[in-house]
This record gives C-alpha cells, structure tokens and sequence, in this order.
C-alpha cells in the first residue's frame, strides 16, 4: 500500500514493479494523499494530517480483502476501421497504413473530403483545396486504405482487439474484423433561424461567403458594406459552447473579401474575438485594414431588418448598440453574413450508439481524460479525432489524427492485449436468478448458464467493463466485481468511521471518489 | 468507481457506524463517460435510502447525492462545504433525531439485514430509468416503504412436515437451512435474506415451508429434536 499521490499516473508503475517482483498486481493500493489531502487542504495541517491517516487507514483495511487477479490476454486483429472520411479521417488511415495496418475508412458520403471540401484556404493562406486533393489521391493510391462510399454501419459487436462491424456501402453489405476503431464523424455547419437567414437571399453562412468569394461573386465586388455576426446558434441556451473556428473564419474572410473589394466596409460583430494564438496577428491586420469590430452582449443582440437608404436602394438595417458609443449604432449592409456555430455531425450519436462509447450534453464525442487520455474513448480500443471531438481548425484536426493513430497503433502492433483482471463474476451457489444483474448490465456481459440448480448468471469477462452496477442491484451479493468488492468497501467505511465514538467527529462523511 | 456502484447497504453501514453525513458525489446525469448512466441508479437508490433512512429516525438530509464533474473542483468545495454547514446545524447523529446513537445503530443494523429483501421486493423499481431527476422524487413513497418494513415475511420450516430432504438446503443461497439427512430442516432467521427459494423448491407433496408475514416466527425446535424417524412410508418426529 503507497500513501502518495493520484493512481491515475502512478499506480501502473508500482504495479509493473509488483509484478516483475513475482508478486500479483492486485494486491496493490494507493491511497490519494495529495490531491485528496494536502492539496486541498494545504492551510489546515492539523486536520489534513488526521484526514491523511484515516485516508490510509482505509486503504490499509481495503487491502486485507485485496486477491490476486489473473488477467487474460485477448488477441489482437491487426485492422483498423476509421468512420469518417473528412480532412480527420482520411489522415488517421494514411498514418496507420503508413506503419502497415490495413485500413478500412468508412465514409457516409458520395466523396471523401468531408468540411473541408468547402473551405477554400486557411487563415494562413494554405490552399485547402490542394491539400485535399492530394489527399485524397493518396488515400485512394495506398493499397491498404480500403474507402467505403456511400456507407452505413449497421451493426458493431466485438471488444478491443477483435471488433466486427457490419457496413453497408453502395448496394453491398461487409463484414469487417478489425482490432480498433477510430471515430471521425466530424461536425456540420448549424443553419441558422434568425436574423431573416433562409428568408432573404443576402443573408449568408460563413461558409456560403467563402464559396463566393473563392468564384469572385460579382454582387460581392461591388457591394459597399457588409456586416458578420459572430456567435450565430452558440455560447447560448441550448448550445453553450464556443464553436472556436468561426471567429478565424470570420477574420480570414474579411481579409480575403478586402483582397477582393477594398472598398467594401466591413463590420464583424462580435461578442468576444476569439482568434487565438498567433491567429490574433491577423485580427490586427483586419483591424489595420479598417475592418471595424464592434462588441454586443447576449442581452442586447443585433437586429436586422430589410429596409432602403437614402437613395432608396434595398439594404439590410442592422441595429447594435455599441457600448464604447454608449449609442445605438445602425448600419445599412449590402450583405449578411453570419458566423453559424460548428454543431455536431448529424451522423455521430449513431456511430456513438453502435460503439457503445458517449457524446458530452453538447453532442461531441467524450474523451477518456482530456489531458491523460485526450484521443481515447473510455471504452477501449475505440479513439476519436477531428472536428467530432469538438470543432477545431484543419491543422488541429490533422494533428489529432496523427495522435489518434498512434494511439490505435499502439494496440494494433501488439499480438494481444491484456484485459483488466477487475470485471465481475458470481458465486453459483448463492445466485437466486433474479435477473437484476443481467438487466443492469449496459454490455450485455451477463448471461444465463444452466446448472442443476437452474439457471444461474455468469458472466462475460471479455465484455465486463468492471463498473459494478450489477452488484449494487443482486440482492444476494452473488455477483461481485473482483477488486472492489463489497467486503473491501465495507472495510473501508468502517475504516473511515473507526474513531468516530457514536456519532461525533466532523470529518466523519463516508465518501465517494469524484469522478470515476 | 461509478457512483451506480455505490450499494444501499454501503450506506447503511456508514450511519451504522455513526458517520454525521453521507455524501455521494459523481459525474453530472448525461455526462457519462461510459454509455452505462450509472448515476441514474445511484439516484434512485439514494431516494429510496433517504426513506429508509427516515424510517430507522434518520434524517434524510444527512444523505446527499451531487453531481460534481472532475474539472469542477470550485463546485466540489462549495458543496462539501455547504453539507458540512448542513451537518454541523444537524450536530452528530442522533442529536437531531433525539434519540441515542446506539437505539439508531440497532435500527439501521436492523435495517441493514434486510438490504436483500428489499432489493428483491423492489427489483423492478430499482431497475427504473428516468427521464428527469425530478420525477425520481416521487418514486418512493414513505408509506409503501413503511409497509415494505411492516410486512416483511419470514420463512419458516413446518418441523411435522419437514421431511429432510436437504433440497432447500442445498438451494438456500445464504446457508441459513441447518439440517442433514434425517435431521429436520431449521431456517436460521438471523442468516436468511428472505429470498423465498426455500418456499419456491419445496415439492408441493410435502409443502413445509411457511411464508409468515406480519407474525413472529416460532422458535427453532431444539436441536435434539430434530432427528426423522422413518416407519413405512410416512415419516413422523421422534
Ligand atoms: C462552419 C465551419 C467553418 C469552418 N471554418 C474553418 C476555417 O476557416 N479554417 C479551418 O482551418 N477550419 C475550419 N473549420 C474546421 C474544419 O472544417 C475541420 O477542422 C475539419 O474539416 C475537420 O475534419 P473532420 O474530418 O474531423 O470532419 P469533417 O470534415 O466534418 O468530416 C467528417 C466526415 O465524416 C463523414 N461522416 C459523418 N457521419 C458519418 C457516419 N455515421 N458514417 C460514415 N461517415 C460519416 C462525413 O460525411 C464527413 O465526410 C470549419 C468548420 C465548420 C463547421
Ligand atoms: S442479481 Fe444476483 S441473484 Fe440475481 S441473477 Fe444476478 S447474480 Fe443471481
Ligand atoms: S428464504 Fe432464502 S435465504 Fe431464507 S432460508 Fe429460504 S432459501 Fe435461505
């Protein structure tokens, strides 16, 4: 037992030392007496000394019941399937097939491409459009990336190491045996509902001016004002994050449309300008070139009517009030363009289902950790990268698909991979076949078994995940989850309560682990 | 550990052993980094508990369940804070509920014995998933879970019908039956979790399991009376 810091880091480096000293893994316990102590309480010593011992007392108590686990090894099928054949996708299957994996990249759309089909250059000035058409070139050259267009996925069953998914693309149902999965479902552009978008043609997306402005659109070259609204459909009720690229995309357009009219007055209104890094060079060189920026607040957002100038030309009237003016400031444009947030690909709470892995309440895929495991699901062998995660420009999602791929090339260049010795089983003898495990299991780990006694629950443990739903429900404590059983919990709550005389003690709270 | 882990009877034991409060903090409902949602079971069973718990003269805010994200550290302090205030208002346990901590142990200890009756009586309640916390506030009433505890039932062997024959012994799945061959069966009430399978695995022909409800259960026959004669075909107690 090592009184110290957070197992998240250090309890698999005692636990190797552990077993390259012949002695089983499992009896092993580390109880968290920084981040759960001295950290937290780093101006109380007094007390966080007591906490600290009873901290330890309770893993000492915990580790009377520790039994050695056996793990098992499960064998690793050296093929990947990658969902999802965006600028993300496509990246993570060339880095696997680059190291000898074959690939399979499964894609819901007539071409590959995904978003970036429809972005013309970067903030930087990279050329989108040549970066994509090589490739995807060399996507479709390399013998081992084997694209599925136009496909669904039907059925996903297996665990790490030996998945079997069933797609169906163009007319033709596969069978496809891989070890690991990487999900890049991407993001979608949300269509907008206010500020008269769909009602007058000169309100656009973001995105619809980028594709202007890449033909030259005559109407653009001409016009003399033109407003972009940020923040359109996020950092609100309903979807409360910030979309991240749509402040740079906003920026690189009023840029390019410069480029294009340099009489054009521009006017980005924003609520805050998020153009990070080394992006915010080119915010000031928007501001430089006269593009005007000027700030809103959620409570008094812009409104924008159809209305006619003095010289009775059709505009757009939009109305703010700036707060540095102190006044309302109207402005009569020529066009409207607005920042539509990045919402999630309609197509990943599918994926997500079938994979049996989770989205956050906004609809993105939920990493493992976000700083210890940023590319994994929870659920192993499973990895995501791009802008399904949550939206990010093109070179972050290339550099997540690299990351993801390592990852997946982690697991898929060995010839097996050990499961966790910590999942469930039951005692025969004492299984009633009430069947409250099996309906508690999200995995669909247990089973029935016929025995003499009838049917009795047993358990998968290649699918057990370990989570121990199973045990709060058996009312008989048949089911129990292998290192973390209810004699060890038992133990230490008593442990935690042992100097507690009938009731005092302040610190007396049995507790649970945030988080899990 | 998922907070769907945490067992009824975990919680009993601790106000068993006269902790203050309990607090069961885990990740928000639909935050789950696993596709289980555990944090809905842990939920439900906290509402149940906190009935129980009123039950035994425990009062219920001394158990609390929060949703607190692993980023929200802010969050986490304010909260054990807050219930911190709560249970210092509340003072140690008992002072509140005005009664002795012992009188409350042995009614939790009471309680806590029948932790597998009450799983199993309210299996398919447990297993319930819904939709908004708010509806899980009216699950449990305090009257059903009052006759959930007034009725509870017993099994117990009928020792003239008793023939011997080991068949619930060997299913008990909590080793409650003492008995042998030719030695009557004897339910050990301090043992048996009241499964009922005892009852269920009895053949029909000699139906010497009682299910007794509401009614103190008849002492266990003296060991030495225990043993089955057998003449013919009946068989009768010496
Ligand atoms: C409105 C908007 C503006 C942007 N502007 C910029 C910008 O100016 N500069 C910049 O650098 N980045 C920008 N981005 C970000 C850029 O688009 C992304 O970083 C990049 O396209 C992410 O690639 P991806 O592969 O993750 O996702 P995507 O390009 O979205 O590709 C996902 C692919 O997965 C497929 N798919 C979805 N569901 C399924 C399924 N169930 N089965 C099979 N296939 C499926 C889709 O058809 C698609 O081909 C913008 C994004 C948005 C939404
Ligand atoms: S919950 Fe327990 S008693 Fe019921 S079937 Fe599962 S293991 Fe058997
Ligand atoms: S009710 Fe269940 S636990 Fe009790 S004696 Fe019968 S079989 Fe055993």
């Amino acid at each position: 037992m090592v009184a110290a810091c957070t197992p998240r880091t250090h309890e698999p480096l005692f636990r190797d030392t552990l077993r390259e000293a012949g002695i089983n893994q499992y009896f092993f316990d580390m109880a968290n007496i920084r981040e759960h102590c001295s950290w937290v309480h780093s101006k109380q010593k007094e007390e966080a000394t007591e906490k600290a011992k009873d901290i330890v007392r309770m893993s000492v108590a915990r580790t009377i019941n520790l039994e050695p686990l056996k793990e098992f090894e499960l064998p690793v099928n050296k093929a990947a399937l990658v969902v999802g054949g965006g600028v993300a996708g496509m990246n993570a299957a060339l880095g696997l097939a680059g190291q000898g994996f074959e690939v399979h990249l499964v894609e819901k759309a007539k071409d590959l491409g995904g978003m970036a089909r429809r972005i013309q250059t970067t903030l930087e000035g990279l050329d989108v459009q040549d970066y994509l058409q090589d490739l995807i070139r060399r996507v479709y050259q390399h013998p081992l990336v084997h694209v599925y267009h136009e496909a669904t996925i039907t059925d996903v069953s297996g665990y790490v190491g030996s998945f079997v998914t069933t797609v169906q693309a163009e007319g033709q149902v596969t069978i496809i045996q891989h070890g690991a999965a990487i999900l890049a479902t991407g993001a979608d552009e949300h269509r907008p509902t206010e500020y008269l978008y769909g009602v007058d043609e000169r309100v656009w997306t973001q995105l619809e001016l980028e594709e202007r402005i890449s033909r030259k659109d005559e109407g653009l070259a001409r016009a003399r004002s033109l407003v972009m609204i940020q923040c359109v459909g996020c950092r609100q009720e309903g979807r409360d994050y910030c979309a991240r690229v749509c402040c740079s995309q906003a920026v690189k357009n009023a840029l390019s449309l410069k480029a294009l009219n340099p009489e054009l007055d521009i006017y980005v209104l924003y609520r805050d300008m998020r153009t990070y890094g080394f992006k915010e060079d080119y915010y000031l060189k928007a501001a430089d070139q006269g593009v005007r920026f000027v700030r809103f607040t959620p409570s008094a957002k812009p409104e924008v009517e159809a209305a006619r100038d003095e010289e009775e030309k059709p505009v757009l009237r939009v109305t703010v009030p700036d707060p540095i003016l102190g006044q309302r400031l109207a402005i009569d444009a020529h066009f409207l363009v607005l920042s539509a947030a990045a919402a999630p690909a309609a197509g990943s709470p599918d994926v997500a289902r079938l994979f049996k892995v989770p989205v956050n309440p906004d609809g993105f895929f939920q990493e493992a950790h976000v700083k210890l495991r940023p590319v994994d699901f929870a659920a192993d062998g499973v990895f995501m990268c791009g802008s399904s995660h949550y939206p990010k420009h093109l070179s972050e999602a290339v550099s997540q698909a690299y990351g993801a791929a390592g990852r997946a090339a982690t697991l898929l260049s060995q010839d097996t991979v050990t499961a966790s010795g910590s999942v469930c089983t039951v005692a025969e003898s004492t299984c009633i076949s009430c069947g409250a495990c099996v309906a508690a299991c999200s995995y669909g780990a247990i089973h029935w078994r016929k025995t003499p006694g009838g049917d009795k629950a047993e358990v998968n443990p290649v699918l057990c995940k370990g989570d121990g739903l199973c045990c709060a429900k058996c009312p008989t404590s048949a089911i129990v989850l292998r290192h973390y059983t209810n004699e060890e919990v038992l133990n230490q709550i008593d442990a935690a309560l042992f100097e507690a005389p009938s009731g005092a003690g302040e610190q007396a709270h049995a507790k649970q682990e945030v988080g899990s | 550990m998922c907070t769907g882990r945490v067992d009824l009877a975990f919680v009993l034991r601790a106000f068993q052993k006269g902790a203050t409060g309990v607090i069961i903090a885990g990740c928000w409902l639909g935050e789950c980094h696993y596709v289980t949602e555990g944090n809905y079971d842990a939920l439900n069973m906290m509402h149940l508990c906190k009935k129980l718990l009123e039950h035994a003269g425990v009062r219920p805010e001394r158990l609390r369940l929060e949703w607190v994200g692993a980023s929200e550290g802010i969050r986490f302090a304010e909260v054990m804070n807050d219930f911190a205030n709560t249970l210092r208002e509340l003072g140690p346990l008992g002072a509140a509920e005005g009664a002795t901590p012992d009188h409350l142990a042995s009614r939790l200890a009471a309680l806590a014995r029948l932790v597998p009756y009450i799983k199993l009586a309210k299996r398919e309640k447990l297993a319930l998933r819904l939709k908004s916390p708010e509806e899980y506030l009216q699950l449990y009433a305090t009257d059903e879970v009052a006759a959930l505890i007034r009725d509870v039932v017993s099994y117990y062997v009928e020792p003239e019908l008793c023939q011997a024959c080991m068949i619930c012994l060997r299913r008990c799945p909590a080793d409650a039956i003492a008995g042998g061959k030719n030695l009557i069966h004897v339910v050990d009430q301090d043992k048996c979790i009241k499964c009922g399978t005892c009852f269920d695995v009895c053949p029909p022909r000699f139906g010497a399991v009682r299910k007794i409800s509401g009614a103190p259960v008849p002492p266990p026959l003296p060991e030495e009376a225990r043993v089955v004669v057998r003449k013919g075909k009946g068989a009768r107690r010496e």
